[in-house]
């Protein structure tokens, strides 16, 4: 993709690729059998709006519902979506700890009660600094030490920046989660009581669903959405646009309502990574809690967590 | 009997493990390794003993020490093979053990300890077996003593064993071979353990000592279970002709010198980051110096280091009866420290515990991880006093011939 597309044009080749992407995982084109024989023209037209642009006019016997995109297989899942590199923004100055946030995400991972992926934490660095909210996911970090200690590869990183976790190849020894300095990643316990269709699914790492019991899990930044160009689940949650998710190869990023250069919001913001000293390089980037949209209330967590 | 019971309680335990997973244990998220990580490193470190007594001492020709050889080889045996499976019992998928073959990476330390902690099985049970072999033959000599099963066990380990010149010589140039080898090996295994904590950014794991403060520490763990070990063979099996005062003397001298230099250790360990006080650290130190595990800190100084010092540097404490009480003290001191090198720190986040359930803040062991850990410590006894049923645990044949070469000596 060159530089000087347009923010729509990303947004509309991003779902080409993400067509165009599955539609190779499988043998087949799945598109291909609209055009067997043995349908007759009803004669009925109807106009439809093409991926590039244009208007085209189909006859309505040739529709069909576009079948379930097939699920990707675990080599492609390890390797990433090409040409991409994930980021997020959070914006510190806009949370006060709603937590839409992990309650979206909590359900569309389907994740044991009590768990999550995403956490708001109260942070205050020392006692004459002010308070804030901190949303806290997988920093899907670019020196992950988690895939560095893992014994099996079952944490793994892409070459779009995303770190995933493998359940069906983790072994749950929990290295992973010594080696974390940001407390991101989470065990299950227990069964991670979801239903008996959903636990039967094929499990996906771009999904993390379903759970298994006595493996890892952690926030995958959700490329399965990426891929339907939607933004991540906390991102679509949050009412008060705290999250912004892109792309740093097309310097943007976007919260649903508003999008950014991603390089100029990071410069004007003075934006910031957690623990930098580490050495780790986040994917995730904060921008500093000033002139902030709601006062900081100590209370606000408890309400929402009861 | 009681060895037994334990561990079939423990077995039962794991049974349950088993079935519900890992959430019938009291870790959680935070405290994400628990006993049982702790109970390996024990373990670990114990085993460590076997290549002290048999490879250094053997290799600086220290002869005293050669009725002792084969109590350390079992104690280093039985020790590394608990290690190897409290570590699958610790693992939320046992059943996908062969991933780490199949899929192995490297890279990873883990993979590290697996490589080296077989090695030093394989070489510990080797360092055994091979002194046994004359022995074997011994007891071939006295065959209608024992009942059938044994003799078989007898001859199916060793008829094989002749005496013969050329096979001593291969046996001792093996042995020869095997102490060298171990060494390096037993400094890996614990070394690559402390790493296990060392390559993490945690507070109180985030050291560079971590490795030389392991070793000292399993080598002090050793000498003490030797202590305690050569105490009860020797009440029990009326060895004090072989195991004598002058045994404890020595030994008691050496667990001295390991507990000084533990105590070194130490205190590289703790005054250093506790005279800068970061602020990640303070936390974590303030709470073994003075918080919620001081009680648990200073008893495992205490027990596993002054006390012990205190009594074996007097004539009177190497005797047999309170050099074996110093060793008691040095092995369940031990113990505690293993545990508060695991879970304190793992208390201690950079992140605020926060959004969690009340449970993940805290740890105590639930009753499935007491029997468990408890049941591998009686299994690992287990093994040994099995092994003293069944063969000498004085190696008879290289006594034999070190009193023969002592009393030439002397002549």
């Amino acid at each position: 993709m060159s530089d000087n597309q347009t923010r729509r044009d990303f947004l509309l080749t991003g779902l080409a690729i993400a067509g165009t992407g599955a539609a190779c995982t499988s043998k087949k084109n799945i598109f291909e059998e609209t055009a067997e024989a043995g349908v007759k023209p009803s004669g009925k037209k109807v106009k439809l709006l093409s991926v590039d642009g244009n208007i085209v006019e189909v006859d309505e016997a040739f529709l069909k519902p576009i079948p379930e995109m097939p699920p990707i297989p675990n080599s492609e899942e390890r390797i990433g979506i090409a040409g991409r590199k994930f980021v997020m923004v959070i914006d510190l100055s806009r949370c006060k700890s709603l937590k839409k946030c992990q309650m979206a995400c909590n359900y569309a991972h389907q994740l044991h009660p009590g768990i999550s992926f995403l956490k708001v934490y109260p942070m205050q660095e020392s006692e004459h600094t002010a308070p804030y909210w901190q949303p806290t996911n997988c920093m899907h970090c670019d020196e992950p030490p988690c895939v560095k200690v893992c014994p099996v590869d079952a944490t793994f990183k892409r070459q779009d920046g995303i770190v995933l976790i493998d359940s069906d190849r983790c072994v749950g020894c929990r290295f992973c989660m010594a080696a974390c300095p940001y407390s991101s990643r989470i065990f299950n316990w227990e069964e991670p009581g979801i239903s008996a269709a959903t636990a039967a699914l094929p499990y996906s790492c771009e999904k993390s669903v379903p759970q298994k019991k006595g493996t890892v899990g952690k926030c995958d930044f959700c490329p399965d959405r990426a891929r339907e160009n939607k933004l991540p689940h906390c991102a679509e949650a949050c009412p008060n646009g705290v999250f912004f998710f892109g792309d740093m190869n097309e310097d943007t990023v976007t919260n649903g309502a508003e999008t950014f250069r991603f390089s100029e919001l990071i410069r004007d913001k003075s934006g910031y990574r957690l623990m930098e000293d580490l050495g780790t390089k986040p994917s995730v980037y904060y921008l500093p809690p000033v002139n902030r949209n709601f006062p900081y209330i100590p209370e606000a967590d408890s309400v929402h967590t009861s | 009997m009681v060895l037994v019971s334990l561990c079939l309680v423990g077995l039962a335990a794991y049974i349950r493990q088993l079935y519900y997973g890992l959430g019938v244990t009291a870790m959680r998220d935070y405290v994400s390794w628990g006993i049982y990580i702790s109970n390996f490193v024990f373990f670990v470190a114990i085993s460590l003993v076997g290549s002290l007594i048999t490879a250094v001492l053997r290799l600086t020709d220290v002869h005293w020490s050669t009725p002792l050889t084969r109590i350390a080889e079992i104690i280093a045996v039985s020790a590394i093979t608990f290690a190897a499976l409290i570590i699958i019992v610790d693992m939320g998928r046992p059943e996908r053990f062969y991933h780490l073959f199949m899929y192995g990476r490297l890279q990873s330390p883990i993979t590290w300890d697996v490589i080296v902690i077989s090695t030093y099985f394989v070489i510990s049970l080797l360092l055994l077996y091979l002194p046994l072999l004359p022995d074997i033959s011994i007891l071939l000599q006295h065959q209608e003593q024992y009942p059938k099963w044994m003799v078989k066990l007898y001859k199916g380990m060793g008829s094989f064993w002749k005496n013969a010149p050329a096979q001593f010589a291969i046996m001792n140039r093996s042995v020869g071979i095997l102490s060298v080898a171990i060494i390096p090996v037993a400094f890996s295994i614990h070394t690559v353990t402390s790493w296990l904590f060392a390559t993490t950014y945690r507070p109180g794991w985030d050291s560079t000592n971590f490795g030389a403060y392991f070793i000292s520490g399993a080598f002090l763990v050793g000498a003490g279970s030797v202590l305690v070990a050569m105490y009860i063979f020797r009440t029990h099996y009326k060895l004090e002709k072989y195991i004598t005062e002058s045994h404890f003397d020595k030994m008691g001298k050496i667990v001295v010198l390991l507990a000084l230099l533990y105590l070194y250790f130490n205190i590289n360990e703790f005054l250093v980051p506790a005279f800068k006080m970061k602020k990640s650290e303070e936390e974590h130190l303030t709470g073994l110096f003075a918080g919620e595990f001081a009680p648990i800190f200073w008893f495992a100084i205490f027990t596993s280091m002054f006390i012990p010092i205190f009594i074996l540097l007097f004539k009177r404490g190497r005797r047999p009866f309170p050099a074996f009480i110093a060793g008691i003290l040095v092995v369940i001191g031990s113990w505690f420290k293993r545990y508060l090198i695991v879970t304190p720190t793992l208390l201690h986040p950079f992140m605020p515990m926060h959004d969690v359930p009340a449970n993940y803040r805290v740890y105590f062991p639930s009753w499935e991880e007491w029997a468990i850990a408890i049941g591998s410590l009686a299994a690992a006894l287990l093994v040994i006093t099995f092994f003293a049923r069944l063969f000498p645990i004085i190696p008879i044949h290289e006594t034999i011939e070190e009193s023969e070469t002592t009393s030439h000596a002397s002549l």
